[in-house]
């Protein structure tokens, strides 16, 4: 029998090497997966690469993870925000590397990643400070730059049902990265607000399908407002 | 001369945008342009966090934490409205779906490079966001930002001194002073404001306008 469910963020996260790369599925925090985060601390891996959109918000979440020096770098499009001081603090400090890319290219590149693709030409950044080095080509009217995959060893992802295999539907706009994400990483774990017996997603809504996903753990909302 | 404030600068975008359109605000001033959209048309907001059908601010009390814009600020959807992930909200904007992106700017440049994202700095914090995506992506790009800096230098430049965003892209400029249309001949003045002429117009611009065919 399949059955994905996990007891504990902890136990999800248990052999999270040092080095490893992680996607953290979030739009500031709409999507992030704070619980998993708060284990991935507590679990004490170092030297992580993080792809995210932003660099954490105030001092919960990936803010937290970047302000106790778990992450070597970042992979985001938006990191400076009114709240993003742990990060500005370690950048400052040349304690925290950033690799700038825009939104769109980001999202792509997860994608690819988790579709089997090596590399894709967009028009995006072309002539600009953040396609400096890279290949171009000039594809009928218009230039593109290459860009490749960010594969990653496990993607921390919140959603909001899924089931014993792993189906999932998120929640508005807290969907944002979380179906690109899920399909990029050799590991791929969930946090959702309620776990539902097989066939109670109905087929027609799954949003991520279970073959993407590797761990589920429940955290009710109560519990998240109390913590 | 009278000066648009933001507010009235907003009115002046909203006021082009027609009926059916899809269209993206970008972080900022531009999304103040939601609040004048002419009553009766038909128009649909797009957020590049996944969202189409962006309606107004919820009440205080109502926002709900996973339903946000852009800006990170709590909006509601409107019935119709639609969610998605990034892959499919940039492919609206790099597949040239969206009619118009209304984006901010430190300068535009002549033959309407933009550049919007970056001051270069020493000290500054780089952050680019969808603003490249949006730039090369958006069937017509509208940019809106006060005429001059604080210091009183045209952000209408011959080159921009910033990083670009996106060379060749912006198709018109709103600003506090005029309205202006980047053409492959230059520069061509659609409006003035109220008690400013062409000739004090193109004195504060740094770069030749032509002028408008009917007097504003």
């Amino acid at each position: 029998m399949i059955n994905k469910f996990v007891a504990s963020p902890e136990a999800a996260l248990a052999d999270v090497p040092n080095g490893a790369t992680i996607l953290i599925h979030g739009f500031g925090n709409a999507g992030m997966p704070a619980e998993l985060i708060d284990a991935l601390i507590a679990q004490g891996a170092r030297e992580l690469t993080i792809v995210n959109n932003n660099a954490g918000n105030a001092d919960t979440g990936l803010a937290a993870l970047i302000g106790a020096k778990r992450v070597r770098k970042i992979l985001c499009s938006f990191p400076r925000q009114a709240d993003s001081w742990h990060f500005d603090r370690l950048y400052r400090a040349g304690e925290i590397e950033l690799e700038l890319v825009p939104q769109g290219t980001l999202a792509e590149r997860i994608r690819a990643a988790g579709a089997g693709i090596g590399a894709f030409f967009t028009p995006t950044a072309y002539g600009t400070k953040l396609a400096e080095g890279k290949e171009t080509r000039r594809i009928g009217e218009r230039d593109y730059v290459l860009e490749y995959p960010i594969h990653a060893d496990y993607a921390l992802i919140k959603a909001d049902r899924a089931d014993r295999w792993g189906n999932l539907t998120y929640r508005k706009t807290a969907r944002n990265f979380g179906p690109l994400m899920a399909m990029a990483a050799k590991c791929t774990v969930v946090q959702v607000r309620e776990t539902v017996e097989l066939g109670e997603i109905d087929p027609e809504h799954v949003v991520t399908p279970g073959i993407f996903v590797h761990r589920i753990v429940r955290v009710p909302a109560s519990l998240k407002r109390a913590a | 001369m009278k000066k648009l404030d933001r507010k009235q600068l907003a009115a002046r975008v909203a006021r082009d945008i027609p009926e059916g359109a899809y269209v993206n605000l970008g972080i900022g001033l531009p999304t103040l342009v939601a609040d004048f959209l002419p009553k009766g048309r038909e128009i649909i907001l797009h957020s590049e966090n996944g969202v189409l059908g962006i309606g107004p601010k919820p009440a205080p009390g109502e926002e709900d934490e996973d339903l946000i814009n852009a800006g990170k600020e709590p909006v509601t959807l409107l019935t119709g409205g639609a969610y998605f992930h990034h892959a499919d909200s940039f492919g609206m904007i790099r597949g040239r779906h969206l009619d118009f992106a209304v984006l901010g700017a430190f300068q535009v440049s002549a033959r309407g490079d933009l550049a919007n994202w970056h001051t270069g700095a020493p000290d500054a914090i780089p952050a680019v966001g969808g603003a490249m995506d949006l730039a090369v992506g958006a069937k017509k790009v509208l940019v809106m930002m006060e005429h001059l800096t604080k210091s009183g230098e045209s952000k209408i430049v011959e080159r921009c001194s910033y990083p670009l965003t996106a060379a060749r892209c912006v198709d018109r400029i709103y600003t506090d002073l005029a309205v202006i249309d980047v053409k492959p001949d230059g520069l061509h003045v659609v409006d003035i404001v109220d008690g400013l002429d062409f000739q004090e117009l193109q004195r504060l611009t740094g770069v030749p306008l032509k002028k408008p065919l009917i007097a504003a």
